[in-house]
């Protein structure tokens, strides 16, 4: 089996003024086709630029990265995925309609075929009547659920996003997390998702991966027993076993038996 | 035509901003002081207090007007084509030149030095060399003062405008793999029209001003320039204050052209 995202051994350094950073060090890890792995650590782990480096936005400075076989700078000019950021992003002088079908523009889709995309991608994100409507008319839960129909204008089978609900309150939050679980089941693409959020990266995914940072690396990969992701829904965060899970994942970022106050992490 | 020839676009307006009485308000104050002030002048013109040629009255200045309309119009006209022509010349020649010096940091740097020092020639100085250069009949002279004028501002904003990309922009554009043509189009020219217009808005005003006084320098006579300078030397003040007022119309006419196409861009970003 291909699979979505492969990476091997890779380092990334960064030059500073004050010498060199290393980002990333010794990473190796999987994502199969139509899996959720979130990304998960303390501010600096190197999680966004793990996420970069299979978006082929930067380079590593060794290793491999492959996406679905390929490298990932072949993946990227193929658009092999899609992408969406914390902020959302949107060209603010486009209306809901042409943010989403900038993509499909840029890569010669006739009108015809556009316009069919945007609006199955408006409805499947729910933002039916906002077509015409431009971003600064949006709530910010809105203008993510923008970009992120944008990012699968291609159908892409994998879907990178970075802390894409980092700026949204809680309720919106939430909602939103319920709104990609079904969104990423109708579509069948593998996710990697970055968050700083144990109980946004225990609700959403198959397997929750943890790093540490200086040097960044990865500290333990934690699979969530939680059944399908497809088949969650917002009773599963009152559930006994995603306690569970979140225990576990704050222990493994907490290197190690049960902490008995959880600093440095928070607890959303 | 300093450092304050960069200013930002306006932000667009909130939405439902209040414009009830508010609105009123506004549009009827300055008419209101308008119509005092002149009240006020043509008192003080009309009791003697002041010598006629110092401060001709403003009914003397509409006498004029109306028996001079003919020849303000077709001076307006003269005036305006050459602020125009210079406008349009200037803010081309101010986003190419713009462009080029955003491609390169180096380029850049060797444009900025020569920008300042054209927004520092005196139109004094360089009206009469270039009504020589272009002789005595030509409006060629006048039409590149107004384009120099315009040329500054427009490419101090546009140059700002081009570096106002957003890194959140450029990284959904390379994960898009877009050629640099499909970025420039897309991103960069997009973002940086409000501050263009900014700067064409600023220029529109110099543009007239610039092609007004180059007049006064030598060169074909039947601008607006030219004429206030004949008037005034013929000792016909209201005369010259009509061409004035006339001045005033064609500017006012070129900022408010230019700030409604500013608006106009500025609405989304």
């Amino acid at each position: 089996m291909t699979m979505a995202v492969t990476v091997t051994a890779v380092d990334k350094v960064f030059e500073a003024a004050a010498g060199q950073v290393v980002a990333l060090s010794g990473i190796d890890l999987t994502v199969e086709p139509g899996e959720f792995v979130s990304l998960i650590g303390p501010s600096g782990c190197g999680k966004s630029t793990l996420l970069r480096l299979i978006a082929d936005l930067d380079a590593p400075s060794s290793g491999s990265v492959e996406v679905f076989g390929t490298s990932a700078h072949q993946a990227r000019v193929d658009q092999k995925y899609g992408i969406a950021f914390q902020q959302a992003g949107l060209l603010p002088w486009r209306s809901v309609a042409a943010n989403i079908a900038l993509p499909l523009e840029l890569h010669g889709s006739s009108s015809v075929e556009t316009r069919e995309r945007v609006a199955e991608l408006i409805a499947l994100v729910g933002l039916d009547d906002f077509g015409d409507r431009y971003p600064d008319e949006l709530s910010g839960g809105m203008q993510q659920r923008v970009a992120i129909a944008r990012a699968l204008a291609k159908k892409p089978e994998l879907l990178l996003m970075d802390e894409p609900f980092g700026a949204l309150d809680e309720m919106t939050r939430e909602y939103m997390q319920t709104e990609l679980l079904r969104i990423s089941a109708e579509t069948g693409a593998a996710v990697v998702f970055v968050t700083h959020s144990i109980p946004e990266a225990v609700y959403l995914s198959d397997r929750v991966v943890v790093m540490s940072p200086r040097p960044g690396r990865i500290a333990a990969v934690v699979p969530m027993a939680l059944g399908s992701t497809a088949g969650r829904a917002d009773d599963l965060r009152e559930d006994g076993a995603f306690f569970e899970m979140i225990t576990a994942v704050r222990e493994a970022l907490h290197g190690g038996p049960p902490a008995s106050s959880a600093r440095g992490v928070e607890n959303r | 035509m300093t450092a304050a020839a960069t200013i930002a676009p306006p932000r667009p307006r909130p939405q439902g901003a209040a414009w009830g009485s508010g609105g009123t308000a506004r549009t009827v104050a300055p008419i209101v002081l308008g119509v005092s002030v002149v009240a006020v002048w043509q008192l003080i013109a009309g009791s003697g207090l002041v010598e006629a040629y110092l401060l001709p009255s403003p009914a003397a200045i509409g006498a004029e007007i109306v028996e001079f309309w003919p020849s303000m119009v077709s001076a307006g006209a003269i005036t305006g084509l050459n602020a125009l022509v210079g406008l349009v010349a200037g803010t081309l020649i101010g986003i190419i030149a713009a462009l080029v010096a955003s491609t390169r940091r180096s380029l850049d740097g060797m444009l900025a030095p020569i920008v300042a020092a054209l927004a520092v020639i005196p139109i004094v100085a360089l009206a009469p060399v270039l009504n020589t250069m272009f002789g005595a009949d030509s409006q060629t002279g006048r039409q590149l003062i107004a384009a120099l004028a315009a040329f500054v501002p427009v490419f101090l904003n546009t140059a700002r405008g081009l570096r106002q990309t957003q890194p959140v922009h450029r990284d959904l554009m390379r994960s898009y793999a877009a050629s640099n043509a499909q970025i420039m189009r897309t991103i960069t020219l997009r973002t940086a029209a409000p501050f263009t217009f900014t700067g064409i808005r600023l220029a529109s005003s110099l543009a007239v001003i610039s092609a007004l006084v180059a007049e006064y320098f030598g060169g074909p006579r039947g601008g607006l320039g030219g004429l206030i300078s004949t008037s005034a030397a013929s000792s016909a003040y209201p005369r010259a204050w009509a061409y004035v007022v006339a001045a005033i119309i064609l500017g006012l006419a070129f900022s408010l052209v230019a700030s409604g196409l500013e608006r106009l861009v500025s609405r989304r970003r």
